[in-house]
């Protein structure tokens, strides 16, 4: 298996043996974390940019420790301190950007569908880090490869998503990974950011509930995502306290999961909102493992688009950076 | 100075005409009359139109020409050359300019610019409130006497149902049409695309049929409580076309339009994120595009009308929720209805009533999109069968901003003559012409 994507934009369009692929080699540079001197060859004298156009900690860093790791350089640039606040257009910064000849362009935009812009006018890969609310690909995966090495597979499990589905990103790439994977997927939250139609997302696999104890009931993982407070200005629910009572995470909840069920949260928390501190913190969390293993997913990513996965596999000669063709669509 | 289309095939619906063999003369800018084989006159200018389509001049009544203000996009003249290359004699421009059209002397502009092109006429419709604001009545009456042949909020649909009221009150003082593009501004605050399954997969903010569907069914309840003469632009939902429906039963005078992108193309041509596939309305899902079809089919429809609406690629060259809405469409239009009538969805006739005869009726142009004696001489010809490639590089529009560019298509107009003059004829029209069919026929 051959992974010959040129960028990675969603789940959406991968098929179970890609993402399979994916996590494999994931698992293979799970190691290097581990190890006393954390760094392989693998991406020397590749440049990787990661170009965020919203405020990220943990995913920007996690790109960045994954690109060191490779022996990449890594360039971060932020919204805060890029052209665009001068009036720029993404393509013109991005253009700009490739023009420096990067290996890979790691992006995180609040609009969906920026990602595939640039990919469709640039000539580097293009990883997506977060589009708005559309997809958060890496997010599944590290997700994936800690289900996977705490229960051993993704097929026939049943998974419970809780929260604000409708402009999760999140919510969406897990739910398309946990399904092609063979996994069953019940999705919980207020009416409102769980619209009934939602269900349409896929075409088998996804069931969404009203209640999130009927969600939970006999769930193998359970996955909160984050509630974001400009929701509950917008009207979506009536207060931070109702939604904490009615829709947040509690103990008991979990009596009603299967045994050994686990906990997961893609970060960052509000603890005591949708997630309690006892289960946060609980022996069921595995929050900073999917944190861990998200730095695992990302050297996987960045190996295989950047390069390096391509010449170990099919031995094929140095790129040429001289000769890129820019497309100038 | 006189003009005989010879031997071609009328369909007026004006005067029930649906025969082949006929001939119609024009004489200064006028129509003389359809006339039988055996019964023209010699020493008159000849058009052959043998194997064609001769019909009312077509009428285009939704339209953004973007002058005064951004020409950059289009002005009158880019885009009254593309209206005739699309076999529109006429075309009806939305005030949504800079500044608004809601005062005579943009409207006097607008129509000056239109006869300084000297290719389709140019009819201005009036803003329904000052600065489309939706706050003051627009001065409607003084418009009017200017020249505008409606008035509409196009683009800013009218939230406040009490300020509807009032200028449909007002405008049946003037006889004018209240055009309304329904759309319930909350419901469909910040959407960019339709509600439903694809903006659910690409994250996009959807705009709910029903924010349509409300806005139609309020337009529809106050057309009857004021009994204005009320006109749904570009409807797009199943929802709006069972309120029109409801409202013809009742009597009202209420009439709609579609534009060919929405029975064309679902909601899933959104899928790449092509920000040509973003409009205002959006395009929907099939089941909206079937009931479409449906009142294509049953006459619930009245017109076919393009929204055309220019702009720079610049502006389509953004991020999915950063770019403007609209596409150009005047010259695929009628290709694109073609494609009714190869689907069996609509006859010749039918078409020609959606494109010229209702709209003239709808906006009460009394001497257009007839044949009758008398009448203007605006007369759209069109090969039914001619089979074509768009090419949105040789668009007569200064944008390009087309999800139809390359698409395949059968039937196109030919020839495109305003008061007997031919002011468009297709590059290969010798070639068309040669290849005489003798009968017009849908192959």
């Amino acid at each position: 298996m051959v992974f010959n994507r040129k960028h990675l934009l969603g789940i959406r369009d991968l098929s179970a043996d890609e993402i399979t692929h994916l996590l494999d080699t994931a698992e293979t540079f799970r190691d290097v974390s581990r190890r006393e001197i954390k760094k392989v060859p693998a991406l020397r004298g590749r440049t990787v940019i990661n170009l965020f156009f919203e405020p990220s900690t943990r995913t920007r860093t996690s790109f960045e420790i994954a690109a060191k790791r490779l022996s990449a350089d890594a360039v971060n640039i932020s919204v805060s301190s890029s052209s665009v606040s001068k009036g720029e257009t993404l393509l013109d910064t991005a253009r700009n950007l490739e023009a420096m000849a990067p290996d890979c362009i790691v992006v995180r935009h609040s609009m969906a569908g920026a990602p595939q812009h640039l990919a469709k006018m640039c000539n580097a890969p293009i990883v997506n880090a977060g589009d708005g609310s559309h997809e958060h690909p890496t997010q599944a995966l590290l997700d994936a490869l800690t289900i996977r090495e705490y229960k051993g597979r993704i097929e026939g499990l049943n998974v419970a998503i809780i929260g604000d589905i409708l402009h999760s990103r999140v919510a969406r790439s897990n739910i398309y990974l946990l399904t092609k994977l063979g996994a069953n997927v019940r999705v919980a939250g207020p009416g409102t950011l769980v619209p009934e139609h939602f269900g349409e997302l896929v075409d088998h696999g996804l069931r969404i509930e009203r209640r999130i104890e009927a969600a939970i009931e006999g769930a193998d993982v359970v996955m909160i995502l984050r509630i974001q407070r400009e929701r509950q200005d917008a009207a979506f629910f009536p207060s931070m306290r109702e939604y904490a009572v009615h829709y947040g995470l509690h103990l008991d909840h979990l009596d009603h999961a299967a045994a050994e069920a686990i906990v997961m949260h893609p970060g960052p928390m509000n603890r005591g909102i949708e997630i309690s501190s006892e289960v946060a913190d609980g022996s069921r969390s595995l929050i900073l493992d999917q944190v861990t293993n998200g730095v695992a997913v990302r050297m996987a990513v960045l190996y295989l688009l950047a390069g390096g996965g391509r010449e170990a596999e099919e031995e094929a000669p140095p790129k040429k950076n001289g000769n890129r063709k820019v497309n100038r669509k | 100075m006189r003009l005989l289309i010879a031997n071609g095939y009328v369909i007026d619906p004006s005067q029930n005409i649906n025969t082949g063999g006929k001939s119609l003369l024009l004489e200064d800018g006028r129509v003389v009359g359809v006339l039988n084989r055996g019964d023209e006159p010699a020493d008159v200018e000849v058009f052959d139109a043998t194997g064609l389509l001769v019909a009312p001049g077509f009428i285009d009544m939704h339209v953004h020409l973007r002058e005064p203000g951004q020409e950059y996009k289009e002005t009158i003249a880019s885009g009254a050359a593309a209206a005739v290359a699309g076999g529109w004699t006429t075309i009806c421009a939305m005030p949504n300019t800079d500044p608004v059209n809601d005062s005579p002397a943009v409207t006097r502009f607008v129509i000056e610019q239109g006869q300084r092109a000297g290719l389709a006429n140019v009819f201005p419709i009036g803003a329904l409130t000052k600065g489309s604001a939706g706050k003051e009545l627009a001065e409607m009456g003084e418009m009017k006497h200017a020249g505008i042949v409606a008035v509409s909020d196009d683009g800013r649909p009218v939230a406040n149902s009490e300020m509807m009221r009032r200028a449909m009150e007002y405008a049946t003082g003037f006889d004018l049409t209240v055009i309304d593009h329904c759309q319930e501004p909350a419901l469909s605050k910040n959407g960019v695309m339709h509600e439903g399954r694809w903006s659910l997969i690409l994250g996009l903010k959807g705009m709910p049929a029903a924010a349509e569907e409300v806005d139609a069914t309020r337009d529809c309840v106050l057309a009857k409580l004021t009994k204005a003469r009320v006109h749904l632009a570009h409807v797009s939902t199943r929802g709006a076309l069972d309120a029109v429906r409801r409202a013809k039963e009742l009597g009202l005078q209420v009439s709609c339009e579609v534009a060919p992108h929405h029975w064309t193309l679902t909601d899933e041509a959104v899928s790449e994120y092509d920000t040509n596939t973003k409009m205002s309305p959006p395009l929907r899902s099939s089941d909206h595009v079937g009931a479409l079809l449906e009142g294509l089919r049953d006459g619930t429809v009245d017109a076919i009308a393009t929204d055309h609406a220019p702009h720079h690629a610049d502006e389509k060259a953004l991020e999915f929720d950063q770019a403007p809405f609209g596409i150009t469409g005047l010259e695929t239009a009628v290709g694109l209805g073609f494609d009714l009538v190869h689907q069996g969805v609509i006859d010749l006739e039918r078409l020609v009533a959606l494109c010229s005869t209702n709209p003239a009726r709808i906006f009460g142009l009394a001497e257009r999109g007839t044949l009758r004696q008398g009448a203007w001489g605006d007369v759209t010809i069109l090969d039914p069968n001619f089979e074509w490639t768009f090419d949105v590089a040789r668009s007569k529009s200064k944008s390009r901003n087309t999800p139809f560019d390359g698409r395949k298509l059968k039937g196109a107009a030919v020839a495109t003559i305003v008061a007997g003059r031919v002011v468009y004829l297709h590059p290969e029209f010798e070639r068309i012409n040669e290849r005489k069919h003798g009968e017009v026929s849908v192959q």
